[in-house]
């Protein structure tokens, strides 16, 4: 059964390096959008040494991390899963013998290590030879940023399924996908760090998910997060990834008795 | 007057297939939006821990900004073949729009319409008239004609750098990626040029002249002279026109060389 699983990952991974040639643009695209923010950073802070916990220095790492990291747990099973709903497909996977949820995050976490070694680690490097980041020199902040990045990308594409999963319920959800990109990518602190934002939403932006996908694995990957901090933020990850299991295993459940096939 | 009932066809057209979803519209238009505003809220957030950037204030850059929504909106509107290469060259469906007596690159336009991206220019302009009152400029006629010259200036410029690398797809129908990569880049123009290094700045002002879909042209109706851009500001038109020129001419050779694929 499980290999089954491991097959998928495999099969999703080999797909991604047939059109790798497509990734070598996004690396060049990523570099572009991680110079935009430097050199706006820079003039944001002028003659200020620190602005709402941030050096200059902290804030050209924090972008590059940040985008290099989207880079890895970006994907598009939202759309994948929406098509599925709306072309009837999915009513074969129904009958398969293996959990549906799980074929697509398997799917996701194959296309997600092909983005891990072909897109953000060249992505990275590339990023660091242009501008000055700063990577952190200890290897115990390597090994639990790896960890966060793995929950980053857990906890965004459960965001994913269950934005995903709408289709059940609406005849067309494009626009609610695109919602949710624009949210994630400005609540999850990827444009503007988390404690930028003014208090009341700061406050807000505690009691949601969003910042457990970049801002909180960034904070500890440009050493503004450490000590015992760190182990408290993570555990605001795990806490996330635990949750949002729930509505996305009631809506599966709800789902099924309704499943409404366009033309299919 | 054959080409404008043209247009009327394809816009009646275009209501009645979104009339099918109609929930959806509005919801398309609030993302659309909002995918625009992200730009505005990072301002407004940044603006909040500094008084100026780069020697513009609050208002100059919102201001700035809400002149950039202006032409990309109409632009976006009436430019939407972001998938050219997939749909008209890979299926083939080119052959049926040249073997139709209107312009191809017009057909090709009409048929991809996009009429909610107007919204961003609608909101754009209440921006500008918003930040016009902020900054206490002085108000003439003139300035009617000046915007609605340098819109068609910037739209004329987004028109022809994208129609000449659309036009890439007649000599590669392989995805070259290179339309995201210039849509990336022209997010640089919105924000004051005079904070980027020396080649970034000639390469926007000269090369791929995004600086004239946003800060260059707003800044002609500023006060404050930044950084020498409003004396450019007068070249936006005549930019519109030679980019625009090269982006069509490039458009027609590659349609001379259009083959056809597959069946």
């Amino acid at each position: 059964m499980n290999s089954a699983y491991l097959e998928l990952i495999r099969i999703r991974f080999l797909m991604m390096l047939a059109y790798r040639v497509n990734y070598y643009s996004g690396i060049v695209i990523y570099t572009i959008n991680i110079g935009a923010y430097y050199f706006l950073w820079e003039a944001i802070f002028g003659d200020q040494k620190v602005l709402a916990g941030f050096t200059l220095a902290q804030m050209t790492t924090y972008v590059a991390v940040s985008w290099m990291a989207r880079a890895f747990y970006f994907n598009n099973l939202d759309r994948e899963i929406a098509n599925e709903i709306r072309d009837g497909s999915v009513a074969v996977q129904f009958i398969r013998p293996y959990n549906y949820l799980f074929v697509k995050l398997m799917q996701g976490f194959g296309e997600g290590l092909f983005r891990l070694l072909l897109f953000m680690g060249p992505g990275l490097a590339l990023v660091c030879l242009i501008f000055p980041v700063k990577l952190p020199t200890d290897l115990g902040t390597w090994g639990i940023y790896l960890v966060m990045l793995l929950f980053s990308f857990l906890i965004n594409t459960q965001i994913n399924m269950l934005v995903g999963l709408f289709a059940f319920f609406v005849e067309n959800n494009e626009g609610m996908l695109r919602m949710k990109r624009v949210v994630v990518d400005l609540f999850s602190g990827v444009i503007v760090p988390v404690s930028f934002f003014p208090g009341w939403l700061a406050v807000t932006m505690k009691w949601l998910p969003f910042q457990a996908i970049t801002y909180l694995p960034s904070s500890v990957f440009t050493g503004r997060t450490a000590g015992d901090d760190v182990l408290r933020v993570f555990g605001i990850q795990l806490i996330w990834f635990l949750v949002l299991i729930i509505p996305i295993a009631l809506i599966w459940r709800m789902a099924r008795t309704r499943l409404f096939v366009q033309g299919g | 007057m054959f080409y404008w009932s043209l247009a009327m066809e394809y816009m009646k057209n275009y209501a009645k297939t979104k009339l099918t979803y109609r929930a959806d519209f509005w919801v398309e238009l609030l993302s659309d939006l909002l995918f625009q505003g992200v730009n505005l809220i990072f301002i407004l957030i940044v603006f909040q821990h500094t008084p100026a950037l780069g020697g513009w204030s609050e208002a100059e850059v919102v201001f700035v900004y809400g002149y950039f929504m202006v032409p990309a909106g109409i632009f976006g509107a009436f430019f939407n073949i972001w998938n050219f290469s997939d749909r008209y060259i890979v299926k083939g469906e080119f052959d049926r729009v040249l073997t139709r007596p209107a312009y191809n690159l017009y057909q090709v336009l009409l048929e991809n319409l996009d009429p909610p991206s107007l919204f961003g220019s609608l909101v754009g302009l209440v921006i500008m008239v918003l930040s016009w009152g902020d900054l206490g400029l002085a108000f003439s006629v003139v300035d009617i004609l000046m915007m609605v010259i340098f819109t068609i200036g910037s739209i004329m410029i987004y028109a022809g750098l994208f129609t000449a690398l659309t036009a890439i797809s007649f000599y590669s129908d392989a995805p070259t990626g290179i339309l995201p990569l210039m849509y990336n880049i022209s997010n640089y123009g919105r924000y004051p040029v005079n904070i980027y290094n020396k080649i970034i700045r000639f390469t926007l002002t000269w090369l791929l002249p995004f600086a004239f879909v946003g800060v260059i042209p707003a800044s002609y109706f500023l006060d404050k002279d930044h950084a020498g851009l409003s004396k450019l500001a007068i070249l936006t038109p005549v930019m519109g026109i030679v980019v625009g020129a090269i982006g069509l001419g490039i458009w027609n050779l590659g349609v001379k060389k259009y083959r056809g694929a597959g069946s």
